[in-house]
């Protein structure tokens, strides 16, 4: 076991694959020599050389169709896209080829890519460094959909993406790289040191996808979100002075209904909080989910904390953030209605 | 007199009712071009992307270095292939038109790209087809039955009705699965290729697209990740003239010749006679052995033309000369290595009809065992529950319950 923030963990698991299966190959833009612009490969290819950790051409739609024939020849490629803000240009290749080559060939043909891409905001990076795209590979059929919260589960979980055949969309809240984020900007930024969860095996082991967990179990409601948000839910729901139980979903896609069904039939009351923007957002299916699941056990409508429908503004970043306000706001409604 | 910049829309040389003509076409003659060693610097090699490498000259005989000298054996194996895919592309066209099977696309006319390339390459060489290339398909024995069930979508449908017809696959020949969106296989051939250059194989991969696609972000794409990585991989443009109703010029073709595309690069062109099969070969041949032998890749253009529609969904009347394949001056491909094979002694017209009446019976006799597997109308069918599978390695759980939603409606009325 060492401490490590989620840079160091993720770094864990490349190295961990690198030397357990000679097939895997890490690419991506400045990955290589330099060890990536969040260092999230650094010394790799020094160590493994540089057929295993390869620098890329800035072309993310290269990337990602060169990955997928590198996987088609038997490789098992770690993509790094730098900013998931840059992963559009490779969409097509996701959407049309990598997410559809094993339904199209009846199984003959498929690519098991994983692209890991830095995601989300506070981080000062304006409309062009804070995205969070998860709700529009959520709706692909063929990919997974994983978005990690802390550095156990991101080795864990980055780990069982590298092994598993399917390709994998990786996403990476870069405002908790180096420690837990609860929403509140104004307080001294937090490390993983203190934190359980930035305690991590040294070698393997999986965290497995399809499987949310639940970060504080409680039973005045259930909050259900994933990211950066998690942070942000524990400290709302603390400042609301409520007992929450609060789900992380981890992998979005496909989603694990049973623990949000059990817990939400448990508290009777269920809040959706993310990031990215509302309309036709990931939180809407979870919503829809929670509807058909649980209607009959509801006591209140479910509610809804997202970032607005607007791109992610620089100067405005904390109004555009779901801050712990926006949640105690949410939790408090969600707690009135008798 | 203005010095306004102007918009430039490309026109081709005749639209329906006018003369068509080619004169737009640089032709070089067949011999005349150098053939350098395969281990030739680019930049000493860019006259190939200009001019033309052709081998059957107009009286059908092979000149020049580029002659392959391709035994008979091989040259009859090569008609033969070329006979069959236009054949069966006959028969798919009219049971199409029948209503048998929803879509079509001919190869009409560019028949030597698939089987004098296909030819070209060893078996463990992984091809990258577009949807014009069934003469791979073809070549690498995949089976017309087989072919004919995917065009089906019936029980015995190689990708269990999944596709729409001529979306082919053959992983045991090492041929990739088709796909519709244009260009995406260029990348991913050059992945492969990649792949086998980190594993230390000597495979190599190829891929094909026309040259309306060359337009599309993923053929430059590839090349720039064929250039900087050196990938083993031979990259191939279908001239064809047509892409739809936009004539070459829309993707650029009025500039330069495609097979310069990479010049730019550093990647090695040949712009070549896509309908002399000897120079196709010939030309594919050099770029193979220069990208097994660690030269890195080459960018073939073949330049041809497109005998039929764009697909059964198309009506070229409405855009083009109804006469312009006639017109075309590279002839016919089958028909230049017939003629060819006939100057060598090797061949007659009375053997030519023979292998053609044969081959149609082969055909026929494939197409009543394909329809045995049923049609899209008639029995046996493909399971619904097909539809379910191959999303994941494992079906997740949402994917059964809506499978099994689907499977409870079965039975009731709609």
């Amino acid at each position: 076991m060492s401490r490590m923030n989620m840079i160091q963990a993720i770094h864990s698991a490349h190295d961990v694959m690198l030397e357990k299966d000679p097939s895997v190959v890490a690419f991506g833009q400045d990955i290589g020599y330099f060890g990536g612009v969040f260092r999230c490969t650094d010394g790799l290819q020094k160590k493994y050389g540089e057929h295993r950790v390869i620098d890329a051409p800035i072309a993310e739609g290269g990337i990602v169709g060169t990955a997928i024939g590198l996987g088609i020849n038997g490789l098992r490629p770690v993509v790094e896209i730098q900013f998931a803000d840059y992963i559009y240009p490779g969409f097509d290749q996701i959407v049309s080829e990598l997410s559809r080559l094993r339904y199209r060939s009846a199984g003959d043909f498929y690519s098991p890519v994983t692209i890991r891409t830095p995601c989300g905001g506070g981080i000062r990076g304006g409309q062009t460094h804070s995205q969070s795209p998860e709700g529009i590979f959520t709706h692909l059929s063929g990919v997974m959909t994983v978005m990690v919260s802390n550095p156990y589960d991101a080795k864990g979980l980055l780990i069982s993406a590298i092994e598993s055949d399917d390709p994998i969309i990786f996403f990476e809240p870069k405002r908790i790289y180096n420690g837990p984020f609860d929403g509140d900007p104004d307080k001294p930024s937090a490390s993983w040191a203190s934190h359980p969860k930035g305690e991590v095996p040294d070698g393997y082991y999986t965290v497995p996808l399809g499987k949310a967990d639940i970060v504080e179990e409680g039973e005045d409601l259930t909050i259900i979100t994933y990211g950066t948000i998690v942070h942000v839910a524990q400290a709302a729901a603390e400042r609301a002075g409520v007992n929450a139980e609060i789900i992380d979903v981890r992998t979005l896609m496909p989603l694990d209904i049973d623990t949000l069904r059990e817990s939400v039939n448990k508290t009777g009351r269920a809040m959706v909080a993310h990031e990215a923007t509302r309309f036709c957002g990931y939180g809407a299916e979870l919503v829809a989910t929670i509807q058909k699941e649980c209607f009959w056990h509801l006591e209140a409508p479910i509610s809804r904390v997202t970032g607005w429908d607007t791109p992610y503004p620089h100067a405005f970043e904390w109004q555009y953030f779901p801050v712990q306000k926006r949640l105690v706001e949410g939790i408090r409604k969600l707690m009135e209605v008798e | 007199m203005t010095n306004n910049p102007k918009l430039h829309i490309p026109q081709p040389a005749a639209r329906p009712g006018e003369v068509p003509d080619f004169s737009y076409l640089d032709l070089s003659d067949a011999g005349a071009v150098f053939r350098p060693p395969t281990n030739a610097r680019a930049a000493e090699i860019e006259n190939l992307a200009l001019e033309m490498v052709r081998v059957l000259d107009d009286d059908h005989v092979a000149q020049g270095p580029w002659n392959p000298d391709l035994d008979k054996d091989t040259l009859l194996e090569a008609l033969r292939l070329m006979v069959l895919t236009r054949v069966y592309d006959d028969r798919m066209q009219r049971v199409q038109r029948q209503g048998k099977i929803t879509f079509y696309m001919q190869a009409l006319g560019e028949e030597a790209v698939s089987i004098g390339q296909g030819l070209a390459f060893e078996p463990g060489d992984m091809l990258f087809p577009a949807y014009r290339n069934q003469g791979l398909y073809i070549m690498r024995e995949t089976g017309l039955v087989e072919m004919m069930c995917q065009c089906l979508s019936n029980s015995r449908d190689m990708c269990k009705g999944r596709q729409m017809p001529i979306f082919y696959q053959n992983k045991k020949k090492n041929l990739f699965t088709i796909s519709g969106n244009l260009a995406t296989q260029y990348p991913q051939a050059v992945g492969w290729a990649m792949g086998s250059a980190i594993k230390g194989e000597d495979h190599i991969a190829a891929s094909w697209v026309g040259d309306g696609s060359t337009a599309e972000a993923d053929f430059h794409y590839a090349l720039t990740f064929a250039a900087v990585y050196n990938a083993p991989v031979v990259l191939n443009v279908i001239n064809n003239q047509w892409a739809i109703s936009t004539f070459q010029g829309f993707a650029g073709g009025e500039r330069r010749p495609f097979a310069a595309r990479g010049l730019g690069l550093g990647i090695p062109g040949i712009r070549v006679d896509g309908n002399d099969l000897l120079a196709v070969y010939a030309t594919t041949r050099w770029a193979a052995d220069r990208a097994r032998q660690g030269g890195g890749p080459t960018l073939i253009e073949l330049v041809t033309y497109r005998g039929g529609a764009h697909s059964t969904s198309d009506d070229p009347t409405r855009y083009r000369p109804k006469d312009e394949w006639e017109a075309f001056p590279l002839g016919d491909p089958v028909n230049r290595l017939k003629q060819h094979l006939i100057k060598l002694g090797h061949w007659s017209d009375e053997q030519q009809t023979k292998l053609e009446e044969e081959l149609r019976n082969t055909v026929n006799e494939a197409w009543k065992e394909a329809v045995s597997f049923g049609t899209l109308t008639e029995p046996p069918f493909l399971d619904v529950e097909l539809m379910f599978e191959d999303v994941f390695a494992e079906m997740p759980e949402h994917l059964k319950l809506q499978r099994n939603k689907l499977l409870d409606l079965r039975g009731e009325k709609s």
